[in-house]
């Protein structure tokens, strides 16, 4: 069966495609820096053992991490408006990105601060500096050095995941295939085209976070060496 | 009164008996060298004196400011670290500082000096350490005498009266600890008081003004390095004398 392929169906729809990855790109960027924020203070709250804040970010850690995204994002969208909670597929959207990936960077960056070395603390306890300031200035940003790949990659996750919110009808990339090809037919074409602006996405996305890091994570300097 | 004043302390790691009732006095000026066998103590000794290990039992008092077992609140550890100045093995400087943002940060961040006063106070150290052209260096990029010299001089821009030396040449090379052992030897000449930890017998002779031999956990010896060294008063001593030298 001789399949004639016809991309320029697709490309007509060229506006619903930079929506659709422009609403995607809103909600990971969106999704990771509040989640990045609440993974955090995750992070340190679970690494301190700060109690009693400790045990509620392990029973959610666990939640999360042992649930699937879509049932998540199904019960916030349908689930809290029973409790009188009115949400938005939009406000679901970014609230299920945010709630998913704070757990996973919970542990990510707990892991980071974990892994500091205890005379890097010892010797800013020795220099009378408290908690909060050996925090801050001394364990923070190597730790967020040593776990910036883990963190980038678990964003990237996280955007390729967001697909499923177009299950609400929040009209990001995914939702704009859907739509495309329930217009033109052309499924195979459609979704090699959105496949294919994913991959992008998650390109520049990566780069992006890479070049982050380099500037504000990492040590500022012209050659970076391995940091012992 | 004595700068530093150990009653009666004791420490325990689990069922470890570590510390088991340590006097001691350092006089203003005075340069203190703790030798001993690993496991007799010294280090968790020197530890105690800035809070870094708690203390089971007595009393540790630095310049005024006492720090009793079970009587160590933050304010008290603050008051202490003010005074007190620390010196690692590993020097354990923060890696993702230059040498000159590691002086800076408590000066800034501690003591609240402004910017300007505080580069000015971490080129002054620096230059102290004869180190004054690595200010934008980062410590992976400095061999280790320098990094130890570094660490000297981020402790010593603090102003403490005392500054604690915790087997500082052990990690480096053989070819480094003389430029480390010159900068601490500058230092006791300038009547700055040091207690340190050490397996550089020759050092502690040369520039100690007491000795401290500990043995399973106490103060086994004391006095001056030259005689003890000569005419070690215990069998202990004349052992560990004989096994290191």
């Amino acid at each position: 069966m001789a399949y004639q392929f016809d991309f320029p169906a697709v490309f007509d729809y060229t506006d619903a495609l930079v929506t659709g990855a422009g609403v995607t790109l809103g909600l990971t960027l969106v999704g990771a820096l509040l989640g990045g924020a609440l993974g955090t203070l995750g992070g340190v709250v679970r690494a301190w053992r700060i109690h009693p804040l400790d045990w509620a970010f392990r029973l959610y850690v666990e939640v999360i991490r042992n649930t699937p995204f879509l049932v998540q994002l199904l019960f916030i969208f349908f689930g809290l408006p029973s409790l009188g909670v009115q949400i938005n597929e939009w406000q679901a959207s970014i609230l299920t990105m945010v709630v998913n990936l704070g757990a996973y960077t919970t542990e990510i960056i707990r892991a980071g601060i974990e892994a500091t070395p205890r005379g890097q603390i010892e010797a800013a306890q020795s220099l009378a500096m408290n908690r909060w300031q050996t925090f801050r200035h001394v364990v923070l940003r190597p730790s967020l050095q040593r776990v910036w790949p883990a963190l980038s990659s678990q964003v990237i996750i996280v955007m390729l995941g967001s697909a499923v919110c177009s299950q609400i009808a929040t009209e990001d990339l995914t939702f704009a295939a859907n739509f495309i090809q329930s217009r033109n037919f052309r499924a195979f074409e459609t979704y090699l085209v959105v496949t294919f602006l994913y991959f992008l996405l998650a390109l520049l996305t990566r780069q992006l976070l890479n070049w982050v890091g380099r500037r504000f994570v990492a040590p500022r300097r012209p050659c970076s060496p391995e940091v012992r | 009164m004595s700068l530093v004043d150990i009653r009666g302390v004791h420490k325990h790691f689990g069922s470890n008996h570590v510390l088991k009732g340590i006097d001691l006095a350092v006089e203003p000026g005075e340069v203190v060298a703790i030798i001993g066998r690993s496991g007799s103590g010294k280090s968790t000794l020197l530890r105690t004196l800035n809070g870094l290990e708690s203390i089971d039992a007595g009393e540790i008092e630095v310049d005024g400011t006492a720090l009793k077992a079970h009587q160590d609140s933050a304010e008290q550890l603050r008051s202490l670290r003010l005074k007190v100045g620390m010196v690692f093995q590993q020097f354990n400087l923060f890696p993702h500082l230059s040498a000159g943002e590691n002086i800076m940060l408590a000066t800034t961040v501690v003591q609240g000096m402004d910017q300007e006063s505080a580069r000015d106070t971490a080129k002054a150290m620096l230059l102290k350490v004869g180190l004054q052209d690595k200010f934008d260096a980062y410590p992976d990029q400095l061999s280790g005498g320098q990094q130890q010299r570094v660490a000297i001089a981020r402790a010593l821009a603090m102003s403490p009266r005392v500054l604690l030396c915790d087997e500082i040449t052990s990690a480096l090379d053989p070819e480094l600890v003389n430029e480390v052992l010159a900068v601490v030897k500058q230092l006791a000449a300038e009547g700055m008081t040091l207690i340190m930890v050490t397996h550089e017998m020759r050092f502690a002779r040369e520039v100690g003004d007491k000795l401290v031999f500990m043995y399973q956990g106490l103060v086994h010896e004391y006095g001056d390095p030259r005689e003890l060294f000569a005419q070690p008063r215990t069998p202990e001593l004349a052992s560990f004398i004989s096994s290191v030298m």
